[in-house]
């Protein structure tokens, strides 16, 4: 392999390539470094995996000499796990699905048609989402406490400590990074195409709904990808605007976690590495969205 | 033709009765005459939802923070003109409250800890992998897991590495807890042990961006600049890293943000006290989780906004404004 590369010099290679002694120097350098990067996760992963009796005794960094999965189970018992990861789905699923819905419209409108209020409306909402959540939390936790739902939205008659109220906020506060993100993606389709189904009679809905959503579904997929890891990893809202800890998806569940819920270092290891588990394996399976969805964003499609 | 259709909506705004402007008006004109009565309520309707939304839950409230920065409210009896206090929120913010200082320097240090060791480590990674090498997408993927997890559940996680009980400790025989180095706890280490940790989350996305970038630079560019004997530190220094200009903007914009916002990690250690202060945490400390001085803490979210938006300005002028793509 190696041979056949260096003997195509300049053609095929990237110059910075260098010898094949620089090549396996690289590669040294970069698996050390892979290790050394995948080792806080392995370490919990290992942790997570021996009784506490063993650390205690042996210490940390010891022979296990015993391992199992009784702090998993613990801590999806006592934890609670699978009622948090229950929230978290009832919160994002709802909250990235309608996130792209409006996203996809306001970028339809802006990217298709010319108003003068475009630009400026397309810069208000993508300033909402790259504004820090605690510049608005005071006046918005206010309006959380103040603003009535009917019961069957929220058990409280509130938008604080509802799902109706955290999902709202996801909305909002997604809606400026996926539009922005589509309105760049929609300009790459053709103006011609839909104006073409417009002149033959087909109404701007119908041209959303079977020109644009289908011509759309690449960035569609990577945005679903990409925002249910945004929503899922969401530690400030719930946290915030959710009372009940019982009500709060997972990520934000994590502060009722800390200090005195589990006192035992490994059952929290366990625990920590099933929360970490969703988005990677998300991750691994599509990493191709995962990475379109964001750079997609910053580099203009 | 990226660039072209980014102008088109631009040029509205540029020009309003220039020449300039003609071509796209007609155009917009011949467009508008295709739609029905329907069409335009349906076309009001999804920009219009939005909008209010978007208006009533964030800018309303940014506009709300400043208002209530003046004022000494606790959100307790109604809000009247008694409670208007001019500056001395402010006063009190800057002079004697002992908190804001170290929450600023923390906030510092975090970007200069993100633009000068995460961000050249993230490039240098990228540069690294950008070429036709062996198992280049699997170091990649490894370089990025970090990226997919909370900030919260990377706390979780390096509380295992920095715990008296944890990996360090452990590895240098601190086995009971009034020896081991409490890296999570002494005001003077925590603030780094909380940086390393958000670093090794930093890099990876930092990579990424920056691939994508790399992926768009001109190939013939760089040959050239080899085959006028350019090495590879000068390719990229002389080359490539000036072509990726809009590219290295928008990574210090993020690389702001980001410093800006955070919160999840320092508030999962100990809920930013001790040596952890953090502008965002001090807000939601004083107005919402431990005392209700709505009106001190709106004064540090109006601290927080005015530096915030100056990335964002940046973000918008350099990804939105008259921009050659």
């Amino acid at each position: 392999m190696t041979g056949i590369a260096s003997s195509s010099v300049g053609v095929a290679r990237r110059p910075g390539g260098g010898s094949r002694g620089r090549q396996v120097a690289i590669h040294v350098f970069l698996i050390a470094l892979a290790v050394l990067w995948l080792f806080p996760i392995a370490w919990t992963a290992f942790t997570a995996l021996r009784p506490y009796g063993d650390v205690i005794a042996d210490g940390a960094v010891s022979w296990p000499a015993h391992l199992n999965l009784d702090n998993f189970q613990t801590a999806w018992t006592v934890g609670g796990l699978p009622h948090f990861f229950l929230n978290t789905l009832i919160v994002a699923v709802p909250a990235v699905l309608l996130t792209l819905w409006i996203s996809s419209m306001l970028a339809y409108v802006f990217s298709r048609f010319s108003f003068r209020l475009n630009l400026p409306l397309l810069m208000m909402f993508t300033a909402g989402n790259l504004l820090p959540p605690q510049v608005i939390i005071v006046p918005l936790y206010r309006i959380f406490l103040a603003l009535p739902l009917p019961r069957f939205l929220s058990d409280n008659g509130l938008l604080y400590d509802s799902y109706f109220g955290i999902i709202l906020i996801h909305v909002v506060f997604q809606t400026g990074f996926v539009t922005f993100v589509m309105s760049n993606y929609m300009r790459t389709i053709s103006r011609e195409l839909t104006e073409a189904a417009l002149v033959d009679g087909a109404s701007l809905w119908t041209v959303y709904r079977r020109v644009i959503l289908p011509l759309c579904r690449p960035a569609l997929a990577a945005l679903a990808t990409l925002e249910f890891t945004f929503i899922y990893n969401d530690f400030f809202w719930a946290l915030v605007l959710m009372k009940t800890g019982d009500k709060r998806p997972i990520t934000s569940a994590l502060n009722n976690f800390q200090g005195s819920f589990f006192t035992d270092q490994n059952v929290l290891a366990a625990m920590s590495f099933m929360v970490a588990l969703p988005t990677i394996l998300v991750y691994l399976v599509l990493s191709k969205q995962f990475v379109r969805g964001l750079t997609l964003g910053s580099t203009k499609g | 033709m990226l660039g072209q259709s980014a102008g088109d909506v631009a040029a509205p705004l540029e020009s309003p009765t220039g020449g300039a402007a003609d071509v796209p008006r007609a155009r917009r004109k011949s467009r508008f005459t295709l739609l029905t009565r329907r069409d335009r309520l349906v076309m009001f309707l999804m920009v219009g939802i939005p909008t209010v939304l978007c208006i009533g839950l964030i800018w309303l409230p940014t506009i709300a923070s400043i208002a209530l920065s003046f004022t000494n409210w606790r959100g307790i009896t109604p809000l009247t003109a008694q409670n208007f206090v001019g500056l001395r929120n402010f006063e009190t913010l800057f002079g004697s409250y002992p908190f804001f200082w170290p929450a600023v320097i923390h906030n510092i240090l975090w970007l200069v800890v993100f633009v000068f060791i995460a961000t050249p480590v993230g490039i240098f990674l990228a540069v690294l992998l950008d070429r036709e090498m062996r198992g280049s997408r699997i170091y990649q993927s490894v370089f990025f897991i970090p990226v997919v997890l909370s900030l919260a559940i990377v706390g979780f996680i390096w509380e295992q590495i920095y715990t008296s009980q944890g990996f360090v400790n452990s590895l240098l025989g601190h086995t009971s807890s009034s020896t081991a180095i409490d890296f999570l706890g002494n005001p003077s280490l925590n603030i780094w042990a909380v940086l390393v940790a958000a670093s090794w989350r930093q890099v990876g996305y930092v990579m990424v961006l920056y691939l994508a970038g790399l992926k768009s630079v001109d190939p013939t560019l760089r040959e050239a600049a080899a085959i006028d004997g350019a090495n590879a530190r000068q390719i990229f220094f002389r080359v490539v890293f000036p072509v990726m200009r809009p590219i290295n903007i928008v990574i210090l914009v993020i690389t702001v943000i980001e410093s800006l916002r955070a919160f999840d990690i320092a508030y999962i250690v100990n809920r930013g006290k001790n040596g952890l202060e953090l502008l965002s945490i001090l807000i939601t400390n004083n107005s919402i989780s431990e005392a209700n001085l709505l009106g001190f803490g709106s004064a540090i979210a109006v601290v927080l906004l005015v530096v915030s938006l100056v990335p964002i300005v940046t973000f918008l002028v350099r990804t939105m404004g008259k921009d050659p793509g």
